[in-house]
């Protein structure tokens, strides 16, 4: 053969990769609402930028006539490329094609773009669109699945894992993405879960459809096992632009400065929160009005409302913020808040984010349901995470900062490296009314006109305890500053924290309170 | 955007006003147990039943065998007395929580 042959042939045969699961698949993709994991690929990556590996690799099973069968690129297309000019390693499952079904090929393509990813020192996105194991190849197809667990888990911490759920992603799969660090779902199109409705049905009785087991609501809302809710696959991947402008490409990496901007002028500080501590506000609008253009990438926003985390930036550098929201169920910490913050502070903390923290809550959530959830090993991976994190550690208190929670939210006990309290601050053990309720318990008893004495007492307690001052007095405020000056003590602290060096004990790892 | 509907939340005697979640509002109440109520701890189904209502028992009696998740598991009586009510019969299907037994 000539060149001009052989290149013609090597033409043809990639043609015939590239038309996936064939005409009828694509089609049955379509009408379900879903781009094919080659226009995903390319509606993610710059344009062009898309370099696509392991293209004629096929399966090699034998049993159950699957040597008769074809597979184009084993229901997997992996490869690199560029977002916003820098490089990113992917992997997209291609459910046109035995429904993007798991086999030993389809899972070494995976695991060899993993390796990649982890040796290059990039972030690896994985779109997952598949029915689950290949049941023909059997427990080769769970050898897969391990494989992809063990290097979710190596490359925990070193690089940013990014899963993307576009469709089926059922069974022992679902727990890649768990392992990784950001989970995308995209409303009626993700469905994640172990067993799915039919198995539900039949074992336990319980009828359910897929949306209400565990579509992208579910997993947004109520198990947390999401972290980017979107209404179609465009806006996801906006999304997940987005987020990789905030973060690091690896452990040993800042995230990439931007030009300093000042927060928008809607914002006024001084203005969103109300001085009674029983008022509710949205702690956002104080995030909003001490970052760069305002601009803050909510992570988890409908799950454990009472507690915000997200990333913005102060002059140019990414912050982790993490802020009780007094608006949801008074800001409290219980087991789901604890959760999502201890997850999300040891995520800046690996990839050398600075975190803020705005602290304004009442303490733990009360109640059976609670203790018995296990809110005692829940809220410790907050203090736990506080405890640990290295990077720059700020707090500034907005208002309450009541008894347990006031240790954890990042106190100077905590190694915070600097606390600020707003004049409105109240540091104490408890809010006013249980405290004098207990310290004057005697003379309120003995009074003539019990309820007389207790106002007298909860307003005696609240003028000499509930401030910032008694902290101050003691050091464990580094400085009680005016709300508007927020935004430039933030910005200094940072600045000044920039070549932070701690030692820590030399361990192989701690034991977190999982 | 909507303001948002508040409801108000008690904390150590401070009435806080802010908004319930859905997950809030839906959790469990918490009631004392029943000691003499035999309850299923997993979905399945009832294989064999061993008593009778009226019948005398003694703690660790074997009352019925549940499958559930391939296994056949030994419900046993957890407190010695009489059964007073029988909820099941051979082969009915069971979620988790439900009542079984009542032995008083």
């Amino acid at each position: 053969m000539s060149l001009k042959r052989n290149v013609l042939d090597l033409r043809k045969r990639k043609e015939i990769v590239l038309q996936g699961g064939g005409e009828e698949a694509i089609k049955k993709q379509a009408a379900m609402g879903k781009l094919t994991a080659r226009e995903r690929i390319e509606a993610i990556l710059d344009k062009d930028s898309f370099h696509e590996y392991d293209m004629f690799v096929e399966h090699q099973s034998k049993d159950f006539d699957m040597d008769k069968k074809v597979l184009h690129g084993d229901g997997v297309i992996i490869g690199t490329g560029t977002i916003y000019g820098e490089p990113v390693c992917i992997y997209a499952q291609d459910f046109t094609v035995a429904g993007g079904s798991l086999g030993l090929m389809h899972a070494r393509k995976i695991t060899k773009i993993m390796d990649h990813a982890l040796k290059m020192r990039v972030p690896l996105i994985g779109i997952n669109d598949s029915g689950g194991a290949r049941i023909q190849e059997g427990v080769d197809s769970l050898a897969g699945y391990g494989e992809i667990f063990f290097r979710n888990t190596q490359a925990s911490g070193v690089i940013p894992q990014l899963s993307v759920i576009l469709g089926p992603c059922a069974g022992g799969a679902v727990y890649s993405p768990a392992l990784t660090d950001f989970v995308f779902v995209v409303d009626n199109i993700s469905k994640m879960f172990i067993t799915g409705p039919e198995v539900v049905k039949t074992v336990l009785g319980e009828v359910v459809t897929m949306e209400e087991l565990g579509g992208a609501k579910v997993h947004s809302e109520i198990s947390g096992n999401a972290h980017f809710f979107a209404h179609s696959e465009y806006e996801c991947f906006e999304q997940i632009k987005k987020l990789l402008t905030f973060i690091p490409w690896s452990n040993e990496a800042k995230a990439k400065p931007f030009p300093s901007k000042p927060p928008r002028p809607e914002y006024k500080i001084e203005k969103i929160i109300p001085s009674d501590p029983t008022q509710p506000y949205d702690v956002r609008d104080v995030i909003r009005a001490v970052a760069d253009d305002s601009d803050f990438l909510e992570v988890q926003q409908e799950f454990a409302k009472n507690i915000v985390v997200g990333f913005g930036r102060i002059d140019g550098e990414t912050i982790g913020f993490v802020a009780n929201q007094p608006s949801v169920l008074a800001g409290v910490l219980d087991c789901d808040s604890s959760d999502k913050a201890g997850r999300f502070i040891r995520f800046c903390d690996a990839f050398n984010i600075p975190i803020v923290t705005f602290e304004d809550m009442p303490g733990y959530l009360p109640g059976v349901e609670q203790e018995h959830m296990g809110v005692i090993r829940h809220g410790a991976k907050v203090l736990y995470a506080y405890s640990e994190a290295t990077v720059p550690k700020i707090t500034v208190i907005l208002r309450k900062a009541y008894g347990g929670g006031y240790i954890a939210m990042n106190s100077r006990h905590l190694k915070a490296d600097f606390m600020f309290a707003w004049p409105t601050a109240e540091i104490a053990v408890m809010g006013p009314e249980g405290a004098a309720n207990i310290i004057f318990k005697k003379e309120i008893m003995a009074a003539e006109n019990p309820n007389e004495m207790r106002k007298i007492k909860v307003a005696e307690y609240r003028e000499k305890f509930a401030n910032p001052y008694v902290a101050a007095s003691k050091g464990y405020i580094d400085s009680v500053i005016e709300p508007e000056e927020t935004r430039k003590i933030l910005k200094h602290s940072i600045e000044v924290s920039s070549n932070k060096s701690v030692l820590t004990p030399a361990k192989k790892h701690g034991i977190p309170p999982f | 955007m909507s303001t948002p509907k508040y409801d108000s939340l008690e904390i150590d005697g401070l009435k806080y006003k802010t908004q319930l979640t859905e997950k809030f509002i839906n959790r469990k109440r918490w009631e004392a147990p029943n000691p003499g109520a035999v309850i299923t701890y997993i979905p399945g189904s009832i294989i064999d039943l061993y008593v009778k209502e009226g019948q005398e028992v003694k703690a660790g009696d074997l009352l019925c065998l549940l499958e559930a998740m391939k296994m056949h598991n030994k419900i046993q009586a957890p407190i010695s007395g009489t059964v007073t009510k029988i909820y099941v019969n051979k082969g009915d299907k069971l979620p988790k929580d439900a009542l079984m037994f009542e032995i008083k």
